[in-house]
């Protein structure tokens, strides 16, 4: 908990510093080479900018937390609603991949564990290991080739038609979801295999099955649930990743989400953007680090019962 | 360390290996090492020579032929203003080639150094200096990448120096654990009986010693820093035109992949998939290697 709150802080100072190191001036910068002094110097006076840094930060920092982001440099309205609309529309689609991802890479990481060393393991690893080191646009440009250009089974964007339902819109987020989906795969795969492998090797299985309970119960009340743990560590962990794989993914098909807002602002150097994008997501990963400690303690017997005492 | 080893009071006759000998037999005999170097040094050999076997210059453009489809004379087909897809995707390792490994030596160097000293010192330095580092290793590198690229500009410079940072906390922390197990063994002591300074105890007593967990460390880090190197140039944040480097191309190119021009993103792409397998596959093998 309080080292996501410090990662915040540190976040949001680079995020600061970020946007107040850039060469030359905010005004030079939106109105170009050939603007007055004078109007330079009034927009930097209007925007706030030739204020002192401490109280430039400050002024935004507390203002970002009353939920004002502030108004955009390029849009020249307030940047909440664009900051709000690209979170929900890429909580969509991680969304669409985390519900693809965990139950089948626990799947492919369990049957793993279960067939230790034989053909299927060696697919299922190996496999994993390789997909998961690519970066996600490699991954995404041959997908987009293969299922939308060659076989024309899905769109290659990922901007659905306007009123699009429910439906629609999960049918253009499964090809953008797919190289997320590869490359978490094999972290969470991995890491269920050796879980499994670890539980099915303690003394609590032994004794189960030697007691005589059948296999089936075995896996289920006894191995699985103490193999999963770490698993869902992991998962939590791995929203930093997405994040930065929303960046790359959203880019690459053109899809309106945070990452893509942080994407375009950076390439406009339009800072008050920029900052409250990437100070949101931020916090989005704050708030899934605590659900992540807080699921890790509900499901671990060890941990709940001390805090109970 | 063969020097070392040859004054060391081992018999001669026992023929006995040194350590770093018995590493690099024992990666010879590994396969996914070996196989993971010859694809390595197939890129490094394309990134050195690439223009002497180059059918055509990477650069020059022929619009007449833009676009052509993969054909005898053009294997891989033309891109948009008709340079050779072939041409550029040999050449084209060149400059991820020496970004991602600078950026690595920088992650290791700094890392290491920030490893040594948290290790050894531990208390109130490694306490502040490991929370901070564990803070900024939440951040994702596209994040830091996208903030310091918009704040200094592009240059090979500020993204080796991007990636080299947000690597060495990593390694610092690998480089951490090793030195806390090695400062409680008994040449440390001595080091210490002897009013040896804090740095030499640190660079020339500890550091030898914790050399295998790094190499393990950096190799699997060059495979990330690729990967890294690669998403900056597609986000037209990395390596800049007229690079003909892999990333750069795609980012060229994709737009039209609609129309179905595969040809000019596929071939670029599956270069940088080779180079990030070999490279993971090599590292495999050290890890191996060294952990036998």
């Amino acid at each position: 908990m309080s080292l996501s709150l410090v990662t915040l802080f540190l976040l949001s100072i680079m995020v600061f510093l970020g946007g107040q190191v850039l060469p030359g001036n905010v005004g030079r910068a939106i109105l170009g080479p050939f603007a007055d002094q004078r109007a330079v110097d009034a927009l930097n006076h209007t925007l706030g900018v030739d204020r002192p840094l401490l109280t430039q930060y400050w002024g935004w920092i507390s203002n970002f937390v009353q939920g004002d982001m502030g108004t955009s440099y390029i849009f020249r309205s307030p940047v909440a609603p664009f900051v709000i609309d690209a979170l929900g529309n890429s909580m969509k689609l991680a969304a669409v991949a985390f519900v693809l991802v965990v139950p089948i890479g626990i799947l492919g990481g369990v049957v793993a564990a279960l067939n230790l060393n034989r053909p299927l393991d060696r697919i299922i690893s190996l496999g994993g290991l390789s997909v998961t080191v690519l970066p996600e646009f490699v991954t995404g440009i041959i997908l987009i080739l293969i299922f939308g250009v060659w076989l024309r089974w899905l769109p290659i964007s990922a901007a659905w038609p306007r009123n699009a339902g429910f439906f629609t819109q999960l049918y253009y987020l499964i090809l953008p979801s797919l190289p997320l989906f590869l490359v978490l795969f094999g972290y969470i795969a991995r890491m269920a295999r050796s879980g499994m492998i670890e539980a099915l090797d303690s003394d609590y299985t032994r004794t189960a099955v030697l007691k005589g309970l059948p296999w089936r119960t075995v896996i289920w009340r006894h191995v699985l649930r103490n193999a999963l743990l770490p698993t869902i560590t992991v998962i939590a962990t791995q929203t930093g990743y997405l994040i930065g794989g929303l960046v790359v993914i959203e880019t690459l098909f053109r899809y309106q989400g945070i990452g893509s807002l942080i994407f375009t602002a950076a390439r406009g150097k339009d800072f008050p953007m920029l900052e409250s994008g990437i100070l949101t997501i931020g916090i989005v990963y704050a708030v899934a680090t605590l659900i992540a400690d807080f699921l890790y303690s509900m499901l671990n017997p060890r941990i709940r019962l001390e805090s109970d005492q | 360390m063969s020097a070392v080893q040859s004054t060391s009071p081992v018999p001669d006759d026992t023929r006995r290996r040194g350590p770093l000998a018995e590493v690099f037999y024992s990666l010879l005999r590994s396969r996914t090492f070996l196989v993971g170097l010859a694809i390595v040094l197939f890129w490094v050999a394309c990134a050195l020579f690439g223009e002497h076997f180059a059918p055509y210059d990477p650069l020059a453009d022929d619009i007449i032929n833009a676009l052509a489809p993969p054909s005898s004379e053009h294997w891989f087909g033309t891109d948009q203003i008709g340079r050779d897809v072939f041409s550029r995707v040999i050449v084209g390792s060149r400059d991820i080639l020496t970004v991602a490994p600078l950026a690595t030596l920088l992650a290791t160097v700094a890392g290491t150094a920030l490893g040594l000293i948290t290790g050894y010192f531990r208390g109130l330095v490694d306490d502040v200096v490991s929370r901070i580092l564990e803070a900024f290793m939440a951040i994702p590198v596209v994040i830091v990448a996208l903030l310091a690229i918009v704040a200094l500009g592009t240059s090979k410079t500020t993204v080796i120096v991007v990636i080299g940072l947000s690597f060495a906390p990593i390694i610092a922390r690998t480089v951490r654990s090793a030195v806390l197990a090695e400062r409680e063994l008994d040449y440390v002591a001595a080091a210490q009986l002897r009013h040896e300074s804090a740095l030499h105890t640190m660079f020339v007593e500890i550091l030898p010693n914790v050399i295998p967990p790094i190499l393990v460390e950096t190799t699997v880090r060059l495979g990330y820093a690729i990967f890294a190197v690669a998403t900056l140039s597609f986000m037209g944040f990395g390596i800049q035109p007229p690079s003909p480097d892999w990333g750069l191309s795609i980012s060229n190119n994709y737009g039209m992949i609609g129309g179905g021009f595969w040809w000019t993103v596929l071939f670029d792409a599956l270069a940088i998939a080779s180079l990030v397998i070999g490279v993971n596959l090599a590292a495999d093998g050290v890890h191996g290697a060294l952990n036998d």
